[in-house]
């Protein structure tokens, strides 16, 4: 047994913690990028285009995280593709969250009044410049609060990769425990580290969900 | 490098996953009845008169909330021992699990109850009940018919976070999924698998709750 002190286990949490910030930021980034990919395709008029974003939605959605980890992580290795945990957890981790994403912001598309498309074809601007100019701007708007919400959700799915070894806070945790053997008190620290990143993301979305319903009014 | 894919095992690991899939819907079904009941009981303890109660449900939805489900399942299963609490993995799965969904029930059926028009309790008072026949009889059925379809969904969202019980040896589906997977060195096939059967438990699990909470609570919105 190592000689740790409560302040050893916090500092140690805490530099781990970095890592948990960089993937989640990674993760909301390509989240991001691919969910309106995914968005775009959800509202498209083709039905086989739209049929398309549903299954991979319903994908995301339907099966645990966990699971897509280790299809990425054990699985493509056996089809020939070596990956890093830090790889293979930013990849699970974009895939799902543009799942979700794409989700949130087409209920912001489809609350918009058709008028505002119509608006934008008068003004001569062609399908994607509707999107890009008048639609998105407007949809991301009216869903900041789901989408704040969501990044919390992020945030704490990333503990998972711990699993496939890649080294977040989670994964330091287990270690420190290990080494000394403090699981209450390192698991205690987690919880509240975790709690510290996430809790202001909620207050911060509930902020923003009152604002919209008074402005709605 | 060429990659054949192999389902010969499949046969052979039926039973296993037939097994593990058994344990997953035990688990989720024992965390739905007693999350539902919890998540009724925060609710009506965060709406009550006592102010120390209400911050004390107050917190625990914030904290739950706020901190991932392993790092709940971790505190509880190797954490607890080491202050005297010795849980046996099921338990312990049962327990974080439990927990997590009665936090976020909690939210869902106080919404419910504050959806539920105030004249609909004058009504009961005026037809001579008393606080608590108004809250299970009036208020709290319409509340559960508004819900309803949130905390299906949240039940679903559990089943299938609990796929991380594993990691604290409970024999449910992703256990075996890794036991096969260590047994074939088919893991890509073994985890593709083993997903379907989540989407297909996720998909039946919901119909199935949709249909029976048509039947119990009457006509859904």
């Amino acid at each position: 047994m190592m000689d740790f002190t409560l302040w050893d286990i916090l500092r140690n949490l805490l530099l781990a913690a970095r890592w948990t910030l960089a993937l989640s930021a990674a993760a909301f980034i390509g989240g991001g990028v691919v969910g309106i990919a995914v968005m775009v395709a959800r509202i498209d008029r083709r039905r086989p285009v739209q049929r398309g974003a549903e299954l991979y939605i319903g994908l995301f959605q339907g099966t645990p995280l966990l699971m897509q980890l280790f299809l990425v992580f054990f699985g493509l290795p056996m089809l020939g593709l070596r990956i890093e945990p830090w790889t293979a957890a930013v990849l699970a981790l974009t895939l799902s969250a543009s799942a979700y994403l794409a989700e949130i912001w087409r209920g912001g598309v489809q609350a918009l009044p058709l008028g505002q498309w119509d608006a934008g074809a008068s003004l001569g601007l062609h399908y994607v410049a509707q999107l890009r100019l008048v639609i998105l701007p407007q949809a991301f708007r009216i869903t900041r609060a789901p989408t704040v919400g969501f990044l919390v959700q992020l945030v704490k799915s990333t503990a998972l990769t711990s699993i496939i070894g890649f080294e977040e806070m989670m994964r330091a945790a287990n270690a420190i425990s290990n080494a000394t053997f403090a699981p209450f008190e390192v698991y205690g620290f987690v919880a509240l580290i975790y709690f510290a990143m996430c809790f202001p993301l909620t207050r911060y979305a509930r902020a923003l969900e009152r604002k919209e319903s008074f402005a709605g009014r | 490098m060429r990659y054949d894919l192999d389902f010969g095992w499949l046969a052979d690991a039926l039973s296993l996953i037939g097994r593990g899939a058994a344990t997953t819907v035990l688990l989720t079904l024992v965390t739905a009845v007693v999350g539902a009941v919890l998540s009724v009981l925060g609710a009506a303890g965060r709406r009550s008169r006592h102010a120390a109660l209400r911050h004390v449900i107050g917190a625990y939805v914030e904290i739950i909330r706020n901190t991932p489900f392993l790092v709940q399942l971790f505190f509880f299963f190797f954490g607890l021992p080491s202050v005297g609490v010795r849980l046996d993995p099921f338990a312990a799965a049962v327990l974080a699990m439990t927990i997590n969904l009665a936090a976020y029930g909690t939210e869902i059926v106080g919404a419910g109850l504050d959806a539920v028009p105030v004249g609909q309790k004058e009504a009961g008072m005026a037809l001579g009940l008393r606080g608590r026949q108004i809250f299970v009889k009036i208020v709290l059925p319409q509340a559960l018919r508004v819900i309803f379809p949130a905390l299906a969904s949240q039940v679903v969202i559990m089943m299938l976070e609990s796929a991380v019980v594993s990691q604290i040896s409970v024999r449910e589906l992703t256990y075996e999924a890794d036991m096969i997977q260590s047994r074939t060195f088919r893991a890509f096939e073994t985890y593709f698998v083993v997903t379907m059967v989540y989407l297909a438990l996720s998909i039946v699990l919901r119909r199935l709750m949709f249909a029976g909470g048509r039947k119990i609570l009457g006509g859904l919105s």
